[in-house]
């Protein structure tokens, strides 16, 4: 359907993406605490390697955290997260992302006063080989990987048709252009797991659509997990194969989105105890 | 004529300033910081020079080198040591730092080189016809004097600013930088290297700051111990004149800088050339907060 993406220099780093093999995630009782409050504990989560995961609750139940912890913003003060069978105890931020979580934001974090292709070019920082020396005098080394690197970014700025859109800084970008924008750059990352953080706010219904669609092409082109938080029950219920329902940072449920949505407590979570008359 | 001739000092010593600022400015734009022990990184170069050259009779480039070399460690050392533990500090407490590494460099150089004045041999000066050496050349029937110095220094301001841009602009680390400067966490968990970036940004600036005080030194030939405080304070001024955080601010400002001073001491006073270009500061910051290049901060209402 797409074609083939350019091979990246150092393809060494691209962990083995074999889809049968053991799950890509697993989080093993993992919890955090901030002082008194437990902001999530036991957090058991299993995401295969192409699967499509949705991780909701009502506000303030802890999902962005377990994207902090599991991207390391936050270091974990229990449990332990396996990337790949890997444990990624002592990692840190960076790390865990070249072994593979590559993740958006809620609030837009793009560097607005770069370009939409430089934009995307940061993220493949780790991919480029080129020392300070051949940057500064650009020996061919330079030349070799800034050309994979363009045609590369602009590769995937096609997948999202906003390969037009390459020289216009980020920060001037229409809205639902920047979340789309945040989901290449992540991508440019080389990622396994892919975690999107409410890709869907701010989007009307058509843009929702669209976005979803562009979900599972991202899953079904790269062959990655993803995992997304979202308040849209529409796109949840329409493409996460897996769902995890955290309410007060513990998971209340787990499975298919039929069984979520016939859950008692996922109901009560939402919408508050029936009363008994 | 002596119109020309003080426009070309007050370019040439506006690219020293111009060099300096860069300092400054990269380390503002990426660490957020203001890095108050620049100033005495020039003074360890100059110094690193001086005895290259003068003790050690090498050749002025390989002093140059060496000092560059050595400022560029010395910047990494002190990023990590000094500043790097107080990453997550606020910036009063870095700021408090910084003043005390630019008083520990100043007063170390004290205790290694003593107090006493150096006289800083003039490197660029060339062979004249008559065989002796001299320090300018004249043009125009003897009208105009320009000196070698002023020449170096604002050829090496040129390609120092043009290998920036390009650098910053086109180069993975370039956008390493740009990123880091507007959201940290974002760039790390785009899988950048954060503090190696930050460590680069110190590198380059100190290795400039070498320069700089090389080029500085061959201009005014007298080293002492608080050498880089003065110009240091200038540099500072120039970056924020220009808008702090912005490499073609830093440019402008060193260069208007330079020759508002000159233009002072030429033709009002010497006494009161510093008086009016930090008035000049003032001014410029009452109409342009950001300087005249920053970034004017819109409010999001």
């Amino acid at each position: 359907m797409f074609p083939k993406l350019v091979p990246i220099p150092s393809s060494g780093m691209v962990p083995d993406r074999d889809v049968g093999k053991t799950p890509i995630l697993e989080c093993i009782n993992l919890g955090i605490t901030f002082g008194g409050l437990k902001a999530v504990e036991n957090f058991n989560l299993t995401i295969g390697r192409t699967e499509i995961a949705g991780l909701i609750g009502p506000n303030g139940a802890g999902k962005t955290t377990v994207f902090n912890l599991l991207t390391k913003v936050y270091q974990p003060t229990k449990g332990t997260i396996l990337l790949d069978g890997k444990d990624t105890h002592g990692m840190d931020t960076a790390h865990v992302n070249r072994a593979g979580i590559a993740r958006t934001f809620q609030n837009i974090r793009l560097f607005q006063k770069l370009s939409v292709e430089d934009n995307v070019k940061t993220a493949m920082d780790t991919q480029l080989t080129y020392n300070m020396w051949e940057g500064i005098f650009r020996l061919p080394g330079y030349w070799k990987e800034e050309k994979v690197a363009h045609e590369r970014a602009l590769e995937l700025l096609s997948l999202f048709h906003m390969e037009d859109m390459a020289r216009v800084k980020a920060g001037s970008l229409p809205y639902g252009a920047q979340r789309r924008l945040e989901i290449v750059r992540a991508l440019a990352t080389n990622p396994s797991l892919l975690l999107l953080d409410e890709p869907a706010a701010g989007m009307n219904p058509s843009e929702t659509a669209e976005l979803m669609e562009n979900i599972r092409k991202i899953r079904d082109t790269f062959q990655i997990a993803v995992l997304l938080i979202e308040h849209d029950m529409n796109l949840v219920m329409n493409i996460c194969e897996g769902i995890c329902v955290l309410n007060f940072g513990r998971i209340i449920a787990k499975g298919t989105p039929e069984d979520i949505q016939a859950n008692p407590a996922v109901i009560e979570a939402y919408l508050g105890k029936k009363k008994e008359a | 004529m002596s119109f020309l001739n003080f426009l070309i000092s007050g370019i040439s010593l506006g690219s020293i300033y111009a060099i300096i600022a860069l300092g400054y400015t990269m380390v503002y734009g990426i660490a957020k910081m203001l890095n108050f022990a620049h100033g005495d990184v020039i003074m360890v170069g100059a110094y690193i020079c001086f005895f290259a050259v003068s003790s050690y009779g090498l050749p002025p480039v390989v002093g140059v080198v060496a000092a560059m070399a050595v400022c560029t460690v010395l910047g990494i050392v002190v990023e990590r040591l000094a500043y790097k533990p107080l990453r997550q500090a606020p910036s009063l407490a870095v700021l408090i730092t910084a003043i005390g590494v630019s008083y520990f460099l100043q007063n170390g150089a004290q205790l290694l080189w003593t107090s006493s004045p150096k006289v800083f041999p003039n490197i660029f000066a060339q062979k004249g016809a008559d065989g002796a050496m001299k320090s300018s050349f004249t043009l125009f029937d003897g009208q105009l004097n320009i000196s070698y110095v002023a020449v170096v220094a604002i050829i090496a301001c040129v390609v120092i600013m043009a290998g920036l841009t390009l650098f910053t602009g086109y180069t993975k680390m370039g956008k390493a930088m740009r990123a880091c400067s507007e959201d940290k966490g974002a760039a790390q968990l785009m899988g950048i290297n954060v503090d190696g970036t930050i460590s680069l940004t110190f590198a380059i600036g100190s290795g400039l700051a070498a320069v700089a005080g090389v080029l500085l030194c061959a201009a005014y030939p007298n080293l002492v111990p608080t050498t880089g405080s003065m110009p240091g304070i200038k540099a500072f001024t120039a970056a924020v004149f220009g808008g702090i955080g912005s490499i073609p601010g830093a440019l402008l400002g060193g260069l208007l800088l330079g020759v508002i001073q000159i233009f002072t001491q030429a033709y009002i006073s010497m006494e009161l050339a510093d008086a009016v270009v930090f008035g000049v500061l003032i001014v410029v910051l009452l109409v342009r907060p950001a300087g005249l290049l920053g970034k004017q901060i819109r409010e999001k209402v």
